[in-house]
């Protein structure tokens, strides 16, 4: 990975670090955080004028340092600045970072603790491992600053004790609470992955910085399958990100997107990433999930893509770790390669499955299978059904557009 | 997610109940609103004015004409609003059946329109 190299990028990379060393020392996970978006506030301001100091980790643990001790003793601290610089100073002289990998892994850990909501795991990670403000994830999620703040605020009471002890999990908990980990990522990279469009460049930013911790954390555990896997996976379709949709914002689809125009790059590292787990560690799904999208990526043409392959990838997906999106894109591989009465009559013995009847996806599928067989009537109802059952703007258009063809 | 929670209701029925029933009303309707506050699960509600403050804006032939209230037959109109994320339906049609107004009359929930693809 490559040093970042605007300093709003080594910000983010340092914070947390230097969150790490303070709570480890100090302990108070929701104090120093507070205190470390207050330095890296002041980082943003002051390095610009004055100019980038030469250790700019310790700079940005000084100054957190000092308004941690403020906040935790209040104004007995400012009368006793002197004395506590001389301490923090002594301190910083040793070894800084040492601890730095394990202190990334134990505040994703801790950002992504099962007693929170995902939209709580969220918000907190991103700004504690992250290092963006509260203001900058307010904007993502288009919600007012105060209602993040208070979903931050909130978040980090409530992982109080947790955040005391300051530890990686337990060795026999650690498998699961990492599966949190990934699942809260992925999250973060399918909110941003969106419209790169206008209003919407924002929400990009996240996409990115899903990206980035999750290098990050691939780069502290290279061993584990499913991390390398779900990198993998992100960059497999953030490669197809600028051909996903036109100017207008409107969807293209994957087959009739250009691929001369996906970032080839990406792809082969993603290919190489993912070649060097496969086989090697047990099977997970975000490996399922990277070698579909791995299949797509490669073909040439959408004509000359491995349906049989998908077709295989999607049944050990369904029985590895079943959900209703992943069956019902075994729908659509099984009509690709079995034509589309196979995948009607598969859609038809799914109807009864909760999770699937009513969904809009589940119209979308039939619509254009039932496209495929020609009954066109019957395929523009449910593309217009779909449209209506959707609450995404660009994927309702995209229906609609379906349907005004037929 | 985002959820629209909508208020419906009438002259008839407004008036029709006590002054200090309103106000205990109201007390509980701050109450969740700060609530959700805390939660951080709030983004905005407002009431919105009543039906004798309504205009219609028609273009007719391409010019704006401005003309006073709905004066359509609706036995129910919009009365109060209020926006919230949260982490599922569930959690919204919770929310709805905690709205104060709920004990009156009915509170239709519905989801917001948003950019981003549909992944659930």
């Amino acid at each position: 990975m490559s040093a970042p190299t605007t300093a709003e990028g080594l910000l983010r990379e340092l914070a947390p670090h230097v969150l790490g060393a303070l709570v480890r020392r100090y302990g108070h996970f929701a104090a120093a955080e507070d205190a470390v978006q207050e330095a890296l506030l002041a980082a943003s301001v002051q390095w610009p004028e004055q100019g980038r100091p030469g250790n700019p980790a310790g700079w940005l643990t000084t100054v957190a340092t000092r308004r941690l001790i403020d906040q935790l003793r209040g104004d007995e601290s400012r009368r006793r600045r002197e004395e506590t610089d001389v301490v923090v100073s002594e301190r910083l002289s040793g070894a800084e970072t040492a601890a730095g990998d394990d202190d990334t892994l134990t505040l994703l850990y801790l950002c992504c603790h099962p007693s929170l909501s995902p939209p709580s795991q969220l918000a907190l990670t991103l700004r504690a491992v992250g290092g963006l403000t509260t203001a900058e994830i307010a904007r993502a999620f288009l919600v007012p600053e105060a209602t993040m703040a208070q979903r931050i605020s909130r978040a980090k009471q409530s992982i109080k004790t947790a955040g005391a002890t300051f530890r990686l999990p337990p060795d026999d908990e650690r498998a699961e609470r990492l599966r949190v980990v990934l699942q809260v990522l992925y999250l973060v990279f399918n909110e941003g992955y969106t419209t790169s469009s206008g209003d919407d460049l924002h929400r990009t930013d996240v996409t990115d910085e899903a990206i980035r911790l999750t290098r990050m954390l691939q780069a502290r555990l290279p061993e584990d399958g499913e991390v390398t896997a779900l990198l993998a996976l992100m960059l497999l379709t953030d490669a197809r990100r600028d051909q996903r949709t036109r100017a207008d914002g409107a969807l293209v689809p994957l087959d009739e997107q250009d691929r001369s125009r996906w970032d080839h790059e990406l792809i082969a590292e993603s290919v190489a990433l993912l070649s060097g787990v496969l086989g090697r560690v047990p099977l997970g799904p975000y490996q399922l999930q990277a070698a579909i999208a791995a299949v797509h990526d490669e073909a040439p043409s959408a004509a000359e893509t491995d349906w049989q392959e998908i077709l295989g990838l999607y049944e050990l997906l369904d029985r590895v770790a079943p959900n209703p999106m992943a069956t019902l894109n075994r729908v659509v591989a099984v009509a690709e390669v079995h034509g589309p009465d196979a995948g009607l009559a598969l859609l038809a013995s799914l109807g009864s499955d909760d999770r699937i009847a009513g969904h809009h996806r589940t119209y979308a599928v039939r619509a254009h299978l039932l496209e495929r067989t020609g009954d066109l009537t019957a395929a523009r109802a449910d593309y217009l059904e779909a449209a209506r059952r959707t609450t995404s703007r660009p994927e309702q258009r995209h229906l609609e557009a379906r349907a005004a063809r037929l | 997610m985002k959820y629209m929670l909508m208020i419906y209701g009438n002259e008839e029925l407004w008036s029709s109940f006590p002054q200090e029933e309103f106000e205990k009303v109201v007390t509980e309707t701050n109450a969740l609103q700060a609530e959700l506050k805390a939660s951080g699960e709030f983004v905005s509600a407002y009431g919105v004015g009543d039906q004798v403050l309504a205009k219609q804006v028609t273009l007719v032939d391409g010019a704006p004409v401005v003309t006073d209230g709905p004066y359509l037959e609706a036995k129910e109109y919009l009365g109060s609003f209020d926006i919230i994320d949260v982490d599922s339906l569930e959690r919204a049609l919770e929310i709805a059946a905690r709205v104060p107004f709920a004990r009156l009359g009915q509170v239709e929930v519905r989801p917001l329109m948003h950019e981003a693809p549909d992944n659930e």
